[in-house]
This record gives structure tokens, C-alpha cells and sequence, in this order.
């Protein structure tokens, strides 16, 4: 029978975190005890994109957005709204009209501005349904290409969509299509770089999460288009549900035969395996990635010869992020031209953008290329919590650097952030306001690369471990003017040098911090202060003594007894027992504690 | 192995299942039951049932069937609303499933008024 209501239960990380398995099964339950479980269909789905409001439960047909939904509210909404059709109002996210009705769930202000191809399917299919990307025409545009296309056809549209790899470098996506094709070779592979690193980046895992056969079906007219049979997807082993939900995809595409051999019946033979990364930053490199599939040593190779002559178990390869995938389907389906309509001169089509740091909307979008920073921030992202000031976007994570508050205005492509010495990377926007240090920004992604990097080259190895001490130097105010120039120097040194895109881009966050907040180093240097009172061994808390009534609050809380004092006198730190927790701070409610 | 053909058959079968997901573009025609406590007790959920069912047989991807609470005309309900993309609300009053299916197959897919059931056509 058919169902009158579908209920979605959000089953991505960061809701699953939230325990939406919990409410998934006390929807299941509580649909059952009041005999509703026969009309109305509960589904887990891939991620809404607004994981800052999770856990996130959308009711269909009215498109009601549920948010910060908790195992014990989903009586109350199977009660009122399931059986009675009266919205719960207090879990409410959807906005409501001017005539007091509610909006349904794609015309609030979060997702109105978006533009989802990519995610076209995420937060609306069940992933673990193949049935329901069936539905949404899965496995049509493989169809197309074979009954209708030839190879070079394939390769010619997507050149012609002007597509761009998406997991940062914005190589022309058909020409490496071509090239992988033109390479001669009896056995060729495609290879899904699905081992997203960067801090606070998750397009790809809720890509995997929400719609993984839309990613194998990608590959499939890749294999089709350069000549391969088979497939590789290479997904960190800490993404656990994408690994899950990428085995029951391909367990199911193999018994429809949409996998294996004669798929289809259309005489193409593809099939796809999984290799699982152990969480190596360097293996989401291509050529480190194909090391580490064929199960050696996950270190970067030289190139050339490119992969596209030389790659996998040494035979011609093409390999493309997951995001870049997610494009193809759509590309085939709806023509070149369509793709080619959206975004600006050199970059067509959309981003995702995972927004994270100092936001109130954090979670995943997906915008038209050319929208600028500041529709994402203020429109889309909702501001900065707390009425603070926009200090700086980070893009690219580690590899890529920060975008001031005076270029908001920029239009997000990938050559106009080349422009202002950042660069598009996987997607991962980290948000910064006043409150944030951009020296100690720089410090954090360039210990994060210290960290990765895998050491095969000196430039990387020694060069940011030393540009990482000169950093700390300055944040604890024991650098000198000079220290500055030889850091730069050394941040060209290490970009001409290093072997693979870790080293070539580490110093970036160092190099665009410098270029845009060379006064905050300054301050740090010169007068031994951190502006934004981050860097801890630049900091004194001292106590005004004219708003200080003596309460005792901050006495109390201090951990260290570092504060003496009367009651109803003002109190006075030691400067040489506190420890600059900031706890005292925290408590003083007359804001008599400044840094 | 699938055929193209058995594919395809997947492929129609759960998009009419799945036809309630899209979010409503204005172009739905939407078929609204009154399921408050009176409406429920006077026999909401059979009406409910017919409804969704005569929807699905006659395979109406553009229907959208909702539930909304009680309007304060209890000694009328069931209560169903088709409200026509343009058109003004029609409401029909003491519903059952045998009119249901004659308002979805009259005025949902014909454009009819069956206007014996509406509070109008009752009173005369």
C-alpha cells in the first residue's frame, strides 16, 4: 500500500552522533502502538546539510524540518503530528510564512540560496535502498553511455561541462578522462579518492553516507569511457558509516547485475572494490593514495609519469575525488550545456562547502560557483554566533589559506581564491571572528602537516618542522622582526621544493596569514601581545580595581588560589601562580577581569 | 541479472511510491483530512486509508494527502479539504470511505465538485 507520510530520520555522523539510531527505533516502536506502521514509512537517510540543528527529523509530504529532535520527543510527534496532523511547534525549525503557515523545508533561508546537484538525493533517499536511487533515474545515465554514447562521446561531454576536479587542484576533469583513455594498455583502473583529510571537511563522507550509488555509477561510466574494468574506492577507515553503507551499495548493484560481469546486459563488464586508508593525511595525495591501495608504503610518487600513464599497479589510471564524481550522473543526464549554465567563466557548476569554526549554521552546503563568501557566511550560514565580528575564512584547510573580512565580497571560484593566495581545496570553510588569533590559526594547520607529513622529502620533513618552532617562537613572544622574513623566505623554499601537494601548500596558512594580518604577527613580536588574547603565554589577567565590588566569585573559582582579597575590597592575581585558565573570567559577572 | 526492462519496472514502481518526498511546487492538488480527536472518533482513519489508497491506484504522483487538526466543525467531521492549485477550497462534511473515493475520482481527477458532500450541498 502506499504510504501517505514518510518520516526521514537523519542517519549521517554528526545526527548519528546526536543518537538518531535511538530515534529511528522509537519512531519504529511508537509508529507500531498506535498501528500507524502500515501507512506511514520510516526511512534513515544520508545528511540534511544542517548538522549544527541535529538531530534532524523531516516529515513528508508537508516537508516539516524537525531540529535537536531527542528519543523522548518522537512520541509526541507520532502522537500529534503523525496521527493528528498538528505540527509539533516547539521542535519546529521550518520558518514560518507571513500568513502563519509553515514553510516547507526547501524554502527556509538555509536552503533556498543552495544549489544542490551533488547532494541532490542526500537527506531525501534511503542510501541503503537501491531501489530508491532507482527512482530518482540511478543507473540511467550508465545506461545512456553505453546504449547511446561512445567512449570519446562520454569524454567529450564532460570536457564540454567544463567540470573541475573537486578535491583541490581544479584539473580539467575530461582532459584527465582523456588522457587515461589515450593511454594504451590491456588493463586500466578507476580509482574513487574517497580519504578526506582536511580538519573540519566532510563533503565527501556525507556524499559516501547519503548516496554512495550515485558515486559507483560514476565509476561505472568512467570504466566505460577509458576502458576499464575495474574499480577501486580508497575511504578512510574512520568513516565508518560511508564504509558500511559504500558494502551494502555494492553488495546490491552486484545481485541487481549492475555490477560484475554483462552488466545489464548490455555486454560492459565493471566491478568495484574497497581499499580502506588508516587515516594517513599524505594518502589522500593521488599518488601516496595508489602506494597505499596497492598495499605498500602510503608515500607520495614522483611525477611524472602521471597516473593517467603510470598508476595503480603500474597500469594507466584515472582517479578522481568523490565530489567530482558526484557531478557525473547529472552531467550525462541533463547534457553539458546545463552543467555549463551554472557558475562563472572557468568554473562551472556548484561546490560543496563544509561550513565549520565560528558559524551558527554549521553543516554542509552546496552553491553555485561564483556565490560570494558573504552570501555563504551571513545567508546561507546564518552569522556569526553571538553578534561577533567577521574576522577571516579559512579555505582549503591546511593547504589552503584565509580570505580577510575586507575581500568578503569575493566570488568563490577556484581562480579568484588562487587570486588572494588561498585556494578551493576539498571544500572545508572554517569560520573566524574577533576572538580568534590568526598567528596561532597558522600554528594549528601547520602542526597538523608537521604531523602528516610522511618524510619521504627534506623540504617537508625538516623545512615546516622548523617553520612550525619560528611560529611558536612568535606566539610566545620570543620572535624578532627578522624571524618574519626568514619565515616567508622559508615558506617559498618549501612550496618550490617539496616533492608532493602536502609540502607544496603547508606553509600556505603561513604565508596567507602573513600577507593579510602581518600587523597581528607585529603586535605579537613587537610588543609582546596577542590581540586577540589567545596566545596563553601572552596573556595577564589583571583585575580593574574600579569595577571590581568583591563578591569573592572569581577567588572561589580560581583552581590555583592565584587570587587574594576582602570581601566588598577589590581583589588582586598573582601573576606568578595563575595559569591564565580563564576561569575567573567565566565567573566575574561585573566584567572586572580584563586580559 | 536485471534487464533494462526490470530496471525500469523498479524505477516506475518507487516513484510513485516515492512521490510525497518532493516538496510541493504549487502545482499539487492537496487532499487535506481532518484527524483531530472528533475527527479520528467519527471515523477519520478509514476515510484516510480510502483516500491514500484510491490515490495510489490511480497512480496520481501530483496528489498530496495531509492530515491537519480540528477546525471547530466537530459534529460535521469527517472533514476532508481539496484544495485545487488556483481554485478555492472545497470541503466535504460526514465523509466515508465510499464518498472519498467518489470525491478523488469526481473532483481530484475529473474536476468536479461533487457537491452533495459539502456542507452547502448537505444542507439542501
Amino acid at each position: 500500500m502506499l504510504e501517505r507520510a514518510h518520516i526521514l530520520v537523519c542517519g549521517g555522523t554528526g545526527c548519528t552522533s546526536g543518537n538518531s539510531n535511538k530515534i529511528y527505533s522509537e519512531f519504529q516502536t511508537r509508529l507500531k502502538e498506535q498501528g500507524l506502521d502500515k501507512e506511514v514509512k520510516l526511512i534513515m537517510t544520508g545528511c540534511f546539510g544542517l548538522c549544527a540543528r541535529g538531530p534532524i527529523v523531516v516529515v513528508y509530504p508537508e516537508g516539516t524540518f524537525y531540529q535537536h529532535v531527542k528519543p523522548e520527543d518522537v512520541a509526541e510527534i507520532v502522537g500529534e503530528h503523525i496521527l493528528k496532523g498538528r505540527p509539533v511547534e516547539r521542535l519546529l525549525h521550518s520558518e514560518k510564512e507571513e500568513d502563519g503557515s509553515l514553510k516547507a523545508i526547501n524554502e527556509t533561508d538555509f536552503y533556498k540560496r543552495q544549489k544542490r546537484v551533488v547532494l541532490r538525493n542526500c537527506g531525501i533517499i534511503n542510501p541503503e535502498s537501491i531501489d530508491e536511487y532507482l527512482a530518482y533515474d540511478g543507473y540511467k545515465a550508465y545506461e545512456k553511455v553505453v546504449t547511446e554514447m561512445t567512449p570519446q562521446g562520454v569524454i567529450d561531454e564532460i570536457k564540454k561541462s567544463g567540470l573541475r576536479g573537486r578535491g583541490g587542484g581544479g584539473f580539467s576533469t575530461g582532459m584527465k578522462w582523456q588522457f587515461a583513455h589515450d593511454s594504451v594498455s590491456d588493463v586500466k583502473y578507476v580509482v574513487c579518492n574517497a580519504d578526506e583529510g582536511d580538519p573540519g571537511a566532510f563533503m565527501d563522507r556525507s556524499l559516501l553516507e547519503g548516496d554512495p550509488h550515485a558515486v559507483i555509477e560514476a565509476m561505472m561510466i568512467a570504466g566505460y569511457a577509458i576502458g576499464a574494468r575495474q574499480g577501486y574506492i580508497y575511504v578512510r577507515a574512520e568513516y565508518p558509516i560511508a564504509v558500511q553503507r559504500l558494502e551494502i551499495a555494492i553488495g546490491q548493484a552486484r545481485e541487481y547485475g549492475i555490477l560484475g560481469k554483462n552488466i545489464m546486459g548490455l555486454g560492459h563488464d565493471f566491478d568495484i572494490e574497497l581499499r580502506l586508508g588508516a587515516g594517513a593525511f599524505v594518502c589522500g595525495e593521488e599518488t601516496a593514495l595508489l602506494n597505499s591501495t596497492e598495499g605498500k608504503r602510503g608515500e607520495p610518487r614522483q611525477r611524472p609519469p602521471f597516473p593517467a600513464v603510470k598508476g595503480l599497479f603500474e597500469k594507466p589510471t584515472l582517479i578522481n575525488n568523490v565530489e567530482t564524481y558526484g557531478n557525473i550522473t547529472q552531467i550525462i543526464l541533463n547534457g553539458a550545456d546545463w552543467f555549463a549554465s551554472m557558475g562563472t567563466e572557468k568554473s562551472k557548476g556548484t561546490k560543496v562547502f563544509a561550513l565549520g569554526g565560528k558559524i551558527n549554521n554549521t553543516g554542509l552546503v552546496e552553491i553555485p560557483m561564483g556565490t560570494t563568501l558573504r552570501t555563504i557566511i551571513e545567508e546561507i550560514g546564518g552569522g556569526i554566533p553571538h553578534g561577533k565580528k567577521f574576522k577571516a575564512a579559512q579555505t582549503g584547510g591546511p593547504s589552503g589559506g584565509c580570505i580577510p573580512a575586507q575581500l568578503i565580497d569575493t566570488k568563490i571560484d577556484y581562480d579568484n581564491l588562487i587570486a588572494i593566495g588561498s585556494m578551493m581545496g576539498s571544500g572545508g570553510l572554517i569560520v573566524m571572528d574577533e576572538d580568534n588569533c590568526m598567528v596561532d590559526i597558522a600554528k594549528f594547520f601547520l602542526e597538523f602537516t608537521v604531523d602528516e607529513s610522511c618524510g619521504k622529502c627534506t623540504p617537508c620533513r625538516i623545512g615546516n618542522k622548523r617553520l612550525y618552532e619560528m611560529l611558536d617562537a612568535v606566539t610566545k613572544g620570543k620572535a624578532t622582526m627578522e624571524d618574519l622574513d626568514k619565515m616567508e623566505q622559508l615558506c617559498y623554499y618549501i612550496k618550490e621544493n617539496s616533492l608532493c601537494g602536502l609540502g607544496q601548500t603547508a606553509p600556505n596558512p603561513v604565508l596567507s596569514t602573513l600577507k593579510y594580518f602581518r600587523d597581528e604577527y607585529v603586535e605579537h613580536v613587537k610588543n609582546k601581545r596577542c590581540p586577540a588574547g589567545v596566545c596563553k603565554a601572552l596573556v595577564s589577567y589583571k583585575i580593574n580595581p574600579d569595577a571590581c565590588i568583591g563578591c569573592g566569585l572569581c577567588k572561589r573559582n580560581c583552581p590555583v588560589g592565584a587570587i587574594s582579597g576582602d570581601i566588598k575590597q577589590p581583589h588582586v592575581i598573582d601573576a606568578s601562580k595563575c595559569i591564565k585558565c580563564g576561569a575567573c573570567v567565566q565567573a566575574c559577572r561585573k566584567n572586572a577581569i580584563v586580559k | 541479472m536485471k534487464t533494462l526492462a526490470e530496471l525500469q519496472a523498479i524505477r516506475d514502481r518507487m516513484k510513485s511510491q516515492m512521490a510525497s518526498r518532493g516538496t510541493a511546487d504549487g502545482s499539487d492538488i492537496k487532499i487535506v483530512v481532518g484527524m483531530a480527536t472528533c475527527g479520528i472518533a467519527a471515523g477519520a482513519r478509514p476515510v484516510l486509508n480510502a483516500i491514500v489508497e484510491e490515490v495510489e491506484n490511480r497512480k496520481l504522483t501530483n496528489v498530496k494527502v495531509t492530515q491537519t487538526g480540528c477546525i471547530g466543525m466537530c459534529k460535521l467531521e469527517p472533514l476532508v479539504d481539496v484544495i485545487m492549485p488556483g481554485k478555492e477550497k472545497v470541503t466535504y462534511v460526514h465523509v466515508t470511505p465510499e464518498k472519498a473515493r467518489r470525491i478523488v475520482a469526481g473532483h481530484v481527477v475529473n474536476g468536479n465538485v461533487v457537491t452533495e458532500y459539502t456542507v452547502d450541498g448537505e444542507k439542501a
